[in-house]
């Protein structure tokens, strides 16, 4: 594996007035509840390793207060944290100063809003074009470039209209086009669909795949929805009250929940849409008989709907045409119950 | 025959005080009892507070309370040339600036001054009807020999309102940023607005003399900054913060930040100030027509001082029309800001 894009290593963040003195009872074993009642510090985030590979979507996901907003502010160091350390591309940004840091916030990272933070006075091309205007660049640069951008999120035409004139998803779409003018290689995306509409929130879901399909940009992205996070994540980190419960391949932690609130967590969701068939498929045995054909990036709803709900059997799974294993219809049902971890 | 004598007896005080007793009747009451020959009887209902005053009717040694305002007024007095003489030389451009104002305002012909502040009016309201409106007054105003009343007033409320958004925006941006010179400055600004007008204007009438513009100038200044540094800050300090959080990360210096994303934001409240600064001017502009500033105010004066209803009427009704114009016009100014950004 490559070196990764960003790597945050045991980061602690205290708020309060004192939070230096408030680690040193951390370490010493103290929780968050305690924390608080003893001596009014909040833990905001304990022991944090995560690290993000280049070109991946890493969704952190959490409810509200598991202190995932206050995390990916860490990157760009919106906030400070008390203890621990973040690299980006191998360096330690905490030890960048006032220049290098609004260097970094320039060229390396872009950043999308929950609710969208653009600014009222400026139209919608001036919005799309913060970044290079930021860094002091030439109009006759950065205006076709904007311009590419508005169009690519579907705004085109909508230059010379003003932030307020525009719809929720329509902003967040000015919210996408800020952020990729920019041309920063890391994205971070704080809840940026959360605000929107089911319906819109799907189809900037969708539009955020797409783009990424071509851009290959290293994406933090925000969400507390975990449907959202399962659709989009490469890599999920799942944050509980400051700390990571787990974290992996999405696909990995639905079928290997770790502990009962993944458990609890998972519950919920539509598994026949989000396992895949390369996450429950077999090595192949040449010595069955194949009741037909499937790929390996199909979700089990759609094998369910090809083999028209039969329950035996086995399918042959192919990937890009080439055979890559196999799946036996009674594996896919099972994986449809979700699986009590031993001892419960 | 004091009321508290017997505390300076008692303590065996009355050597120390008995030496400057003056044995003149103070009062009423002492000046009849000595007429009639007694003493005035003490009841406990006239028992007095024991104040200054009452004590030094037992004590001469103690000091009356008139003897504190006679120090504040000497102290003054003696602080008045060295004060003066730092003043004097910072704020005389404000002098210049009145005079030229008035001296353009008279020198320029009438077919001149009225088309400008038309097109100026028209300039910020982008308005038709509201220029329209406001020509008709100005040509009302002239048409009954109040003209050059009218702009004198103006021509101070202009100079006076400019410099209270040049000083008062500066101020309210740096308490925008501060808590500390916020919570310095908000008793000044509180003071400055509940002081009587005529309070401040007794100790600019000792350090300057009364011909001079700038006593007014000063005067109006000091009543009309308030709401133009208080709008200003709370206008800033309004300015959403996931704005401002959002042209952190995109990485605007603190410069940037002010001018691209604090100041815009701000902009309704500190239009709003604004507005507040030139009612206000104009309302000090009448008082201070007290220390010889020109304009509507004298005739107001003038009414009053000999009884002349229908003058003072007239330039009352003046004021008001110039205190609609001014105050429409700034409103159609802001609601313009407000428009672009809601």
């Amino acid at each position: 594996m490559t070196e990764p894009m960003i790597s945050i290593r045991n980061l602690y963040k205290v708020f309060g007035s004192d939070p230096k003195a408030a680690m040193k009872e951390v370490h010493a074993g103290m929780g968050k509840e305690e924390l608080r009642e003893h001596n009014g510090h909040v833990l905001g985030l304990k022991n944090i390793n995560v690290d993000l590979q280049e070109g991946e979507i890493t969704v952190i996901m959490g409810l509200s207060g598991s202190g995932k907003s206050t995390l990916v502010r860490h990157f760009n160091r919106l906030i400070d944290p008390t203890e621990g350390q973040v690299l980006v591309k191998g360096e330690d940004v905490l030890a960048y100063d006032e220049l290098q840091l609004r260097e970094m916030r320039r060229k390396t990272m872009s950043m999308v809003f929950q609710h969208f933070a653009l600014l009222p006075h400026r139209t919608v091309l001036q919005n799309t074009a913060l970044a290079p205007v930021v860094r002091g660049e030439d109009k006759s640069e950065y205006e076709p470039e904007a311009k590419k951008w508005l169009e690519r999120v579907g705004l085109a035409g909508y230059e010379d209209s003003y932030p307020h004139q525009l719809s929720g998803g329509m902003k967040q779409r000015v919210g996408i086009a800020r952020a990729l003018t920019s041309n920063a290689p890391i994205m971070l995306m704080d809840e940026a669909f959360s605000a929107l509409d089911p319906l819109i929130r799907t189809d900037m879901q969708d539009l955020l795949l797409e783009l990424q399909v071509e851009l290959n940009k290293t994406i933090v992205f925000i969400s507390h929805d975990l449907d959202e996070a399962l659709k989009l994540a490469d890599h999920l980190v799942i944050l509980k009250d400051g700390e990571v419960v787990q974290q992996g391949e999405p696909q990995h932690i639905l079928l290997n929940p770790e502990d009962d609130y993944i458990v609890d967590f998972i519950s919920d969701i539509n598994r026949a849409r989000v396992l895949r068939v390369r996450s429950i498929m077999e090595p192949l045995n040449e010595k069955i008989e194949h009741s037909g054909e499937i790929q390996r990036e199909d979700t089990l709803e759609q094998v369910i709907a090809q083999t028209g709900g039969e329950s035996s059997g086995t399918y042959l799974v192919k990937h890009e045409g080439e055979p890559v294993g196999e799946l036996q219809m009674s594996t896919l049902v099972r994986s449809l119950v979700p699986q009590k971890r031993s001892g419960h | 025959m004091a009321s508290y004598d017997f505390l300076f007896n008692s303590t065996g005080l009355e050597g120390w005080c008995d030496t400057e007793q003056s044995s003149a009747p103070t009062s009423m009451a002492d000046l009849m009892a000595a007429a009639q020959g007694t003493e005035v009887e003490i009841t406990a209902w006239d028992f007095p507070f024991p104040s200054l005053d009452a004590l030094n009717e037992s004590c001469g040694k103690i000091p009356e309370t008139r003897d504190l305002t006679k120090g504040l007024e000497d102290g003054f007095l003696a602080m008045k040339d060295s004060l003066r003489f730092v003043l004097d030389p910072i704020t005389e451009p404000l002098s210049w600036m009145l005079d030229g104002a008035l001296y353009l305002a008279e020198v320029t012909p009438w077919w001149i001054v009225i088309p400008l502040l038309l097109l100026i009016t028209r300039m910020i309201s982008k308005s038709w009807s509201l220029t329209i409106g406001v020509g008709a007054s100005i040509v009302g105003l002239a048409f009954i020999d109040h003209y050059s009343y009218a702009i004198q007033t103006l021509s101070i409320i202009f100079v006076c309102a400019a410099i209270c958004v040049l000083l008062g925006v500066p101020i309210g941006i740096a308490m925008s940023r501060s808590d500390r010179l916020q919570r310095a400055i908000i008793p000044v600004l509180d003071m400055l607005q509940t002081l009587p007008t005529f309070v401040y204007l007794i100790p600019l009438i000792f350090l300057f003399s009364v011909t001079e513009s700038k006593l007014y100038g000063i005067a109006i200044i000091l009543y009309a900054i308030v709401p133009v540094v208080r709008l200003t800050d709370l206008g800033i300090r309004m300015v959403d913060k996931d704005v401002l959080e959002a042209a952190q990360a995109f990485g605007m210096t603190p410069r940037q930040k002010l001018y691209q994303v604090q100041i815009p934001l701000a902009l309704p409240n500190i239009m709003a100030g604004i507005n507040q600064t030139i009612m206000m001017s104009l309302a000090m502009v009448v008082i201070a027509s007290l220390v010889s500033a020109p304009g509507l105010g004298v005739l107001v004066l003038r009414g009053i001082r000999s009884l002349e209803l229908g003058v003072g009427l007239v330039a009352g009704l003046g004021i008001v029309i110039l205190a609609i114009i001014l105050d429409r016009v700034t409103k159609a100014a802001l609601a313009r800001v407000n428009a672009s950004q809601h």
